[in-house]
C-alpha cells in the first residue's frame, strides 16, 4: 500500500532570519471562506461610513481681490497656477499650493470678462467692459521673481464694442473674443482678423473646441447656441433653445460632445454632430448655472451656480455626485476643475476663490503602494453594493442648506404638477394628438444650418 | 487525451472559482446596465481563468492519501501499519493521552489546528501547542466540566461547567462567569459573529455577543432536554437534535427554528455538517446513520449503526464512534459514503468525541481515559491560506488579524439558510386583483364598522332621533360608494367587451343584423 500523510516543515514556513519578510501563502478557494458575501457587504457599509468620516472636501480660501470674481483662466502649462480677474478690473496670478498672489496685472478700467491663456502658455489676454483686449507676460515658473517694476503688458487693442468673454485656441495663434459678434484676433494684429455675425444679439460666450482647432461654439443672448468653423468662415450650425445658455465646455477626451450651462438650472449635454437632441439633461440645481468646465480625464465636469453651490456631474449621468457649499460662499460665477483632476477652484461672489478636494474623503499626499491598494479596494467593494438601501442611503446623504433643500422640493412639486397636468390632457384628448416630448428634446425649439 | 484532461481539469477549477452562474443578461432592455453587466461578468471571468492558472503556483503542499494494492481494503490498515510507512514528524501526530481518572474528555481545536483544548468531566482543563506537544496550561476547576470551545483565538476559551459557563485566559485566568446560560450541556462558537451559542439542561438556546457582552437571543426549543448541537459553518446555523428525532435549526433573530425536520425514529444523538453547506449526517438511537441533502432535504444514504458522536473532515471523510469503535467513512467518486478506515480502541475506553484537525490529515479522540489522535491520509485541507488561518501564525500577526476579524464581524441578521442571498434584491411581488368574494367580505366589514360608529350627542336639539338615524345611513352609503364605484367600472369594461365581441363572431354579410341593444 501507499500511504501519505499532509506534512509539512517549519522551514518552508517560517522566515529564517528577523529581517526577512514573513512567508505567506494562499488559498483562494471559496471553501474556505463561508459567508464571503456578508463579510463584503460589512466591508462595503464599513467603507461607505468612513467615506463620510474623512470627507472633507475644503481646502482654503484665496483672498485677495476687493470685488467679485469675474472669471478665471488656467495655464495649460504650469499646474500650480490659476488667473482670476475680478469685477473692478484687478487680475491676479495665485499659487494654489500655498494661496498666495503671485502677481498682479493692474490695467483694465472696468470689469474684466475673460481670461485666457495662450497655447504655449507664455501670454495671457484678457478683454473687459472697457472695451479693450489686453496681453500679459506669464512668468516662468522656474523661479523667476515677479518684480513690479517690469511692465508685463505686451499689449492693448481697443476696439468698438465691450467684450463678453474671451477663448484661445488649443492648437494655434488664434484667440476669440464675444460681445456683439464672434471677432478672431492674431497675436500681433491691433484689429480682429475675422468676425462672424449671425442673428443682432450679443454674444456671451466662447470655446474653442480641443480636438479640432478651428471649430468654436458660442452662446447668444438669443437664447442660441452656434457653432463656427474658422476654415469655411461661417457659421455652420445654431441651435435655439427655450432658455439662455450662460457657458460652454467641450469635453477634452471626447471632443465632438459639449455641455451647456443653461438658464434654466439644468446642463445639456449636446454631440456637435447631431445637434437636435441633447444627450443628457443634467439636472440637480436650483438657481441659474453660471459656469462649467470639464475634468481633463473628461469623465466628470464641475458647475458652479447662482444658488450658491459648486456642484460635479458624472459626463454621463444626471445627477451630481457632490455637491460643495458654503456659508461664506455667495454666487458662484465661475469654477474651474485643476489640471490634475484633483482639485476645483470656484470663484464667487464675495470676492474670494476657494480650492475644493475633486474627491472629497481623498487623502492628498503621497500615498504607500498597500494604502493605495486599500482604498482601491475599498472603492470597488462600495461600488458593487451601492444599490443596497443601506449602503444607497449612506453613500447619497449630503447636507443642504435649507434654502437649496427647500428650492429643490418646490422645484419637483412644480415639475409633478406640470407632468400630471399633461397626462390628464393626454387622457382626455384623441390619442396622438398630443404628442410625448422626451426632455432631451424639449428644451430645443429649433434648429437652423 | 492528455490536453483533454488538463483543459478539463482547468475548467472544473475555473468553475470552482466562478463561485455560480452569471446574470441573466439576455432578458435585460436597458443598454446602459447590460453593456455595464456584461464588463463585469467579463472581468469575473477573467479572475477566475486567472485563479484556476496559479493554483499550480501556489498550493505547494499535497493532500494524503492511502492507496491499497491490488485486493486489499484501505480500512484493513492499522494505525501501526500506516504509522510505519510515514516519516518522523507525522508519527509525531498519533499519540495517546491516559489520563484515567479525570472522566471522559471532549476537545476542541483552533481553526488553524495549532492549539487544542481539552476538558476532562471532572474538571479538568488543558490548552496543548500541537507543534511542540507541550500543554500550555493544564487546570483543574474542581467542578463537572460538560463541553469546551476556543473563541476566536488560542487565548479565550469556554468552559461549561456545572452551573455556570465561564470563560478563561489562556493563563487560566478566569476573565468572565456567564451567568445567563445556565447549566449548558453543550457550546458552540460562531467564528465570523462572534456568538457563543449554548443549549442548556432544560433546553433553552442562548446566543450572545462576547465583544459587547450582550445576549442576541434566547429562546425556548421546547422540546425538552438537548445535548446535540452543532453548527453549520457555510451559513452559520444552529442545529440541535431532540429526543423526539427531530433536528431544528436556529438563528439568533427570531424565536421558533427556521427548520424543523424529522430525521429518525428514536432520539438523536449526533449531528455534523459538510463544510460544502449541502451535506448534513445524523445519528440516531433507531441504529442509523442517514446522510441528508439540505437543498431538498431528503435523505440521500442510509447507513446502518450507532453513532455518539459525528465529524466531517475539511475533505469531506466522515467519523463516527460508538463505544470504543471509530470508523471514517469516505465518498467515493459516485457521492456514496462508504467505509475507509477503521480503529478500535482497548476495551474499556469510551469515545465522547471525535474531531478532525483542520489543515492535517488527523483525528483527534476525546475518550473515558483520556485523549488519542490517530491518522486519516487524506482527510485535511493541505495548502491553507495565511490570511484565513496560519498554524505558522507569528504574535504580531495573531494581534493584526484578531483587528481585522472584528472590523469584519458580521451581525447576527446576517445569518441566513442561503448566504448567497445577501446582496441581491428581493422579488417585488405583483398586486393580485381581490377576488369576489374577497370584495364583498371587505365590503360587509365596512359597512359593518360604519354601523358601529359612535355618534357623539349633541346638545340644544341638534341630536334629534331623525337627525341621529340619517347621519348613521349616510356613513353607511359612503362605506357603500367606493365599493359601487369599482364595480360599475368592471361592469362597465365588460360590457365594452361583450358587445365588440359579439359583433366579430358573425359573418361579414350578417353582421348589419347584429341587435346593437345592450343584453
Amino acid at each position: 500500500m501507499r500511504v501519505k500523510v499532509i506534512s509539512r516543515s517549519a522551514d518552508e514556513f517560517t522566515r529564517e532570519r528577523s529581517n526577512d519578510l514573513q512567508r505567506v501563502s494562499r488559498n483562494y478557494d471559496p471553501k474556505l471562506r463561508p459567508q464571503e458575501k456578508a463579510v463584503e457587504y460589512v466591508r462595503a457599509l464599513n467603507a461607505a461610513k468612513l467615506d463620510k468620516v474623512f470627507s472633507r472636501p475644503f481646502i482654503g480660501a484665496m483672498d485677495g481681490h476687493i470685488d467679485a470674481i469675474s472669471s478665471m483662466a488656467k495655464n495649460p502649462s504650469h499646474l500650480k497656477g490659476v488667473f482670476s480677474a475680478s469685477m473692478d478690473g484687478d487680475i491676479r496670478l495665485w499659487d494654489i499650493a500655498s494661496r498666495k498672489t503671485v502677481c498682479q496685472y493692474p490695467g483694465h478700467q472696468g470689469a474684466v470678462r475673460g481670461l485666457t491663456v495662450s497655447t504655449n502658455g507664455r501670454v495671457l489676454v484678457s478683454c473687459g467692459s472697457d472695451c479693450t483686449v489686453r496681453l500679459w507676460r506669464i512668468p516662468l515658473a522656474s523661479g523667476i521673481e515677479s518684480d513690479d517694476s517690469s511692465d508685463k503688458s505686451l499689449a492693448t487693442y481697443v476696439w468698438k464694442n465691450a467684450f463678453w468673454a474671451v477663448d484661445h485656441q488649443w492648437e494655434g495663434d488664434r484667440f476669440a473674443t464675444a460681445g456683439a459678434q464672434v471677432d478672431i484676433w492674431d497675436h500681433n494684429r491691433s484689429q480682429p482678423v475675422n468676425n462672424f455675425e449671425w442673428g443682432n444679439d450679443t454674444v456671451i460666450s466662447v470655446r474653442f473646441n480641443p480636438g479640432e482647432p478651428n471649430i468654436l461654439a458660442t452662446s447668444g443672448s438669443d437664447r442660441s447656441i452656434t457653432i463656427y468653423d474658422l476654415r469655411t468662415s461661417s457659421p455652420a450650425r445654431k441651435l435655439i433653445m427655450r432658455t439662455k445658455t450662460n457657458s460652454i465646455a467641450w469635453n477634452p477626451m471626447e471632443p465632438m460632445n459639449f455641455t451647456a450651462a443653461n438658464e434654466n438650472c439644468n446642463c445639456y449635454s449636446f454631440d456637435a454632430r447631431k445637434l437636435e437632441e441633447a444627450k443628457c439633461v443634467h439636472k440637480d440645481h436650483v438657481s441659474a448655472v453660471m459656469d462649467i468646465d470639464y475634468s481633463p480625464t473628461g469623465r466628470e465636469f464641475v458647475t458652479g451656480s447662482y444658488d450658491r453651490t459648486v456642484r460635479i456631474f458624472q459626463y454621463n449621468g444626471g445627477h451630481s455626485r457632490e455637491i460643495y457649499h458654503t456659508k461664506r460662499m455667495q454666487r458662484v460665477f465661475c469654477v474651474k476643475f485643476s489640471c490634475d483632476a484633483s482639485y476645483v477652484i470656484s470663484g464667487s461672489d464675495d470676492t474670494n476663490l476657494r480650492l475644493w478636494k475633486a474627491k472629497a474623503s481623498e487623502q492628498l499626499g503621497v500615498i504607500l503602494p498597500r494604502e493605495r491598494k486599500k482604498h482601491e479596494y475599498m472603492e470597488a467593494v462600495k461600488n458593487r453594493y451601492k444599490h443596497l438601501p443601506e449602503v444607497k442611503r449612506i453613500l447619497r446623504h449630503r447636507h443642504l442648506p435649507k434654502p437649496i433643500y427647500k428650492a429643490g422640493l418646490l422645484r419637483r412639486t412644480m415639475a409633478d404638477a406640470e407632468k400630471r397636468k399633461e397626462d390628464r390632457r393626454r387622457a382626455h384628448s384623441s390619442p396622438g394628438s398630443i404628442p410625448s416630448r422626451s426632455l432631451r428634446k424639449n428644451r430645443i425649439i429649433q434648429e437652423i444650418e | 487525451m492528455e490536453i483533454h484532461d488538463v483543459s478539463d481539469e482547468l475548467e472544473i477549477k475555473v468553475k470552482k472559482y466562478q463561485r455560480g452562474e452569471g446574470a441573466d443578461l439576455e432578458s435585460l432592455k436597458d443598454k446602459k446596465l447590460k453593456g455595464q453587466l456584461a464588463n463585469k461578468e467579463d472581468l469575473f471571468k477573467k479572475s477566475a481563468n486567472a485563479a484556476a492558472k496559479a493554483e499550480k503556483w501556489l498550493m505547494q503542499t499535497e493532500e494524503g492519501r492511502l492507496e491499497p494494492d491490488g485486493l486489499e481494503k484501505t480500512w484493513r490498515f492499522s494505525q501501526q501499519s500506516i504509522a510505519n510507512e510515514v516519516d518522523v514528524a507525522s508519527r509525531k501526530n498519533q499519540f495517546d493521552l491516559v489520563l484515567p481518572d479525570l472522566g471522559p474528555y471532549t476537545l476542541d481545536y483552533t481553526s488553524s489546528g495549532r492549539y487544542m483544548v481539552s476538558a476532562g468531566r471532572k474538571g479538568h482543563l488543558t490548552i496543548i501547542d500541537l507543534h511542540t506537544l507541550k500543554p500550555i496550561k493544564d487546570m483543574q476547576v474542581r467542578e463537572t466540566v460538560r463541553d469546551v470551545v476556543f473563541l476566536h483565538n488560542e487565548f479565550f476559551f469556554a468552559a461549561a461547567q456545572k452551573k455556570y459557563t465561564y470563560i478563561y485566559n489562556r493563563a487560566g485566568t478566569e476573565l468572565h462567569c456567564l451567568k445567563e446560560h445556565g447549566a449548558v450541556l453543550k457550546l458552540q462558537f460562531l467564528k465570523n459573529h462572534f456568538l457563543l451559542s449554548s443549549i442548556n439542561k432544560f433546553g433553552h438556546l442562548h446566543y450572545q455577543d462576547i465583544t459587547t457582552g450582550q445576549m442576541i437571543g434566547n429562546y425556548r426549543s421546547g422540546l425538552g432536554r438537548s445535548d446535540v448541537l452543532q453548527l453549520n459553518p457555510y451559513n452559520s446555523v444552529l442545529t440541535s437534535g431532540h429526543s423526539g428525532g427531530t433536528v431544528s435549526m436556529w438563528k439568533p433573530t427570531t424565536p421558533a427554528p427556521l427548520v424543523k425536520m424529522l430525521c429518525h425514529r428514536g432520539p438523536v444523538t449526533a449531528i455534523a455538517f459538510h463544510p460544502n453547506g449541502h451535506l448534513m449526517a445524523t445519528a440516531g438511537m433507531d441504529k442509523k446513520l442517514k446522510i441528508w441533502d439540505l437543498r431538498k432535504y431528503e435523505a440521500i444514504q442510509t447507513l446502518p449503526g450507532l453513532a455518539k458522536s459525528l465529524d466531517f473532515s475539511q475533505k469531506g471523510m466522515l467519523a463516527t464512534s460508538t463505544g470504543s469503535f471509530v470508523q471514517v467513512l469516505a465518498a467515493s467518486d459516485s457521492q456514496e459514503y462508504s467505509r475507509y478506515m477503521i480503529h478500535t480502541m482497548a476495551k474499556g475506553y469510551q469515545v465522547n468525541k471525535v474531531l478532525f484537525r483542520p489543515y492535517e490529515d488527523v483525528l483527534g479522540i476525546g475518550h473515558s481515559n483520556g485523549l488519542s489522535s490517530i491518522l486519516i491520509p487524506g482527510s485535511g485541507e493541505p495548502n491553507f491560506d495565511s490570511w484565513v488561518a496560519n498554524p505558522y501564525e507569528t504574535s504580531k500577526q495573531r494581534r493584526e488579524k484578531e483587528v481585522r476579524v472584528l472590523l469584519d464581524k458580521l451581525p447576527p441578521e446576517s445569518i441566513m439558510l442561503d448566504p448567497t442571498q445577501i446582496g441581491n434584491l428581493r422579488n417585488t411581488k405583483k398586486k393580485e386583483k381581490p377576488k369576489q368574494h374577497e370584495i364583498e367580505a371587505e365590503k360587509a366589514a365596512a359597512i359593518v364598522a360604519a354601523k358601529n360608529v359612535p355618534l357623539k350627542k349633541k346638545t340644544k336639539g341638534r341630536s334629534k332621533p331623525s337627525k341621529v338615524t340619517r347621519k348613521k345611513q349616510e356613513g353607511i352609503e359612503l362605506a357603500k360608494r367606493s365599493f359601487v364605484e369599482q364595480n360599475k367600472e368592471d361592469g362597465v369594461m365588460k360590457k365594452k367587451q361583450k358587445r365588440t365581441t359579439d359583433a366579430s363572431e358573425l359573418p361579414v354579410a350578417l353582421q348589419p343584423f347584429v341587435s346593437r341593444k345592450t343584453t
